[in-house]
């Protein structure tokens, strides 16, 4: 038992639970936009030009933020515009715009060897590297989701089920195309310390589809994904500690088994439903 | 070719239509189209494939730019129509029946309009959730997902999102594909019925002898108006052939119509 209280003792520890916890739960609630509106590739993209950004700001001696901010913002902008006609895809847009700005990070890096240690971080999570500044950025981004997606909660339901219709009925579909862009590139960028670059995507990804297999109402999906976000996040970051890994893997490997067992629980719940009906 | 009018001294124009050219980039799909649908009408559009029906129905809703020409929906341009004037069933063909949406979940879609942005319903948004539907009879499948229910109830599922804003001119796309004959029937039926009420109608449709059985007013249409008028008047071979470019059997039986590609003899002769 001692074994097991004992992280908790460092200082350490606690900030980066509670970054795992809040990172976990925006990214829960987000992912169940991104995997609805088909755009599970995004988050990965978006995370590797946000990395080629804050290199690009470390050259110039700006913030890692300000700089991952700006790339994912700009990738943001230049995928929705070069997929405005229709003509190119999104998954290829994602493709070669995040690409070839991680591509500017990976040579300035290359360039700059002082630079390695912390571009290693970023990469795959630290739980060493979660400061102050840090646990202030996540709760803000966190925050930040949590109020706009609850007043927006009508127009992103309905936009992401029927974007047509939802013109119709009034709602301006291109306003709240972009302001969940602008959320995604937050929390993806708020993510990057914790979880690392090449591992952003699954948290994403992982507690909305483990969400969607437990339940076919979009209300009780958002809330099983945030859940099963923040959960993730904080079991997932004492594992990294336990086993001295690199805190975005475990937290990774934790959601994919949560995943696998919904998979064998919807089988299970469907079975269960038929003999309560009979 | 306008084989009766509608117009009157009282005439007042849900739609209308003035020289209006729309395509997509290169391709102009009509031009120089001029259109009226009355208040109160219950109206269906029928033409072949690609003769620019959904074009003309997105361009009456505002989703689709025209590249000339002017559009009123209850005197007023098209994109300054206040949301919830008009409600819209699209072809069920198009919705993502994996979505996980309950049927209430998808009938207070249409509550959009109403300016509240808080995620849960009112009391009296749920009793207005709940009276629609039990009117439409899917009282019983508002917790159901989607995918679980009947063709029928779909269709009566998007009716009542697109009914619950109280709109004055409802569109539908495609209403009668992709579902059996007696839904087919039963959806005309309850259409009628909300026509009878005062909402004015216009939906597309390819089922010719649903428009003949059900519908009081036609437009034929192929890259423009050929026809309009009651389906006695329009359903003509001449009518059709230009519409549709084909042979097509018109049969009178007792005061129906019924309408039917000749195709079919020729099925006989191979079989022989």
């Amino acid at each position: 038992m001692e074994f097991l209280l004992e992280p908790f003792e460092y200082e350490f520890f606690r900030r980066a639970l509670l970054a795992a916890l809040l990172v976990g739960a925006s990214g829960g609630m987000i992912g169940v936009y991104v995997v609805l509106r088909g755009m599970s590739y995004v988050g990965h993209g978006l995370s590797h030009a946000a990395i080629g950004g804050a290199v690009v700001g470390f050259t110039l001696n700006l913030n890692f933020y300000a700089g991952a901010f700006a790339m994912g913002l700009l990738a943001v902008l230049v995928i929705n515009k070069i997929t405005q006609n229709n003509k190119i895809k999104l998954d290829a847009a994602i493709g070669i715009v995040t690409t070839a700005m991680f591509a500017l990070g990976v040579a300035i890096v290359s360039k700059l060897r002082n630079f390695k240690q912390n571009f290693e971080a970023a990469l795959f999570g630290n739980i060493l590297g979660i400061t102050d500044h840090d646990l202030v950025v996540i709760g803000l981004v966190a925050a930040i989701t949590l109020v706009t997606l609850f007043f927006s909660y009508r127009a992103l339901l309905f936009s992401t089920f029927d974007n047509e219709a939802a013109r119709v009925f009034g709602i301006k579909t291109e306003s709240v195309q972009f302001l969940f862009s602008l959320l995604l590139t937050f929390s993806v960028i708020a993510s990057l310390n914790v979880i690392g670059v090449t591992m952003v995507a699954a948290t994403l990804i992982a507690p909305a589809m483990t969400a969607r297999m437990l339940t076919d109402s979009f209300s009780k999906m958002i809330i099983y994904s945030t859940l099963i976000g923040s959960v993730t996040g904080v079991i997932g970051m004492y594992l990294s500690y336990i086993f001295n890994v690199a805190s975005g893997t475990t937290i990774v490997l934790f959601s994919a088994l949560l995943f696998s067992l919904s998979l064998l629980a919807k089988p299970i719940h469907s079975l269960s439903a038929n003999l309560m009906k009979r | 070719m306008q084989a009766t009018s509608l117009f009157n001294a009282q005439f007042s124009a849900a739609v209308q239509l003035s020289n209006v050219k729309a395509g997509y980039e290169q391709n102009v799909v009509f031009s120089d189209l001029s259109l009226e649908i009355a208040a109160g009408q219950f109206a269906g559009i029928v033409g072949p494939t690609a003769s620019g029906k959904t074009t003309l129905l997105k361009i009456i809703l505002g989703i689709h730019p025209v590249i000339s020409g002017k559009i009123l929906v209850h005197n007023n341009p098209v994109n300054q129509v206040k949301p919830g004037t008009v409600g819209y069933v699209p072809q069920l063909g198009s919705v993502d029946w994996n979505f996980p949406v309950t049927v209430e979940e998808v009938i207070t879609m249409g509550l959009y309009t109403n300016g509240r942005i808080l995620p849960w319903l009112s009391k009296e948004e749920r009793k207005s959730v709940y009276d629609l539907a039990y009117r439409l009879g899917v009282e019983d499948c508002l917790q159901q997902h989607i995918i679980d229910i009947s063709g029928g109830q779909r269709q009566r599922a998007f009716l009542a999102r697109a009914l619950i804003s109280n709109p004055k001119l409802l569109i539908l796309d495609e209403p009668t594909s992709g579902v059996d004959i007696k839904t087919q029937h039963e959806v005309l039926h309850l259409l009628g019925d909300i026509n009878r009420e005062g909402m004015t109608i216009l939906l597309t449709t390819h089922d010719l002898n649903a428009v003949a059985s059900h519908l009081p007013w036609v437009i034929c249409f192929n890259r423009g108006v050929v026809a309009q008028g009651q389906p006695h008047d329009i359903f003509t071979n001449e009518i059709l052939t230009q519409t549709y470019g084909g042979d097509i059997v018109i049969v009178k039986y007792e005061g129906h119509l019924l309408i039917a590609n000749s195709t079919p003899l020729h099925f006989r002769d191979e079989k022989h």
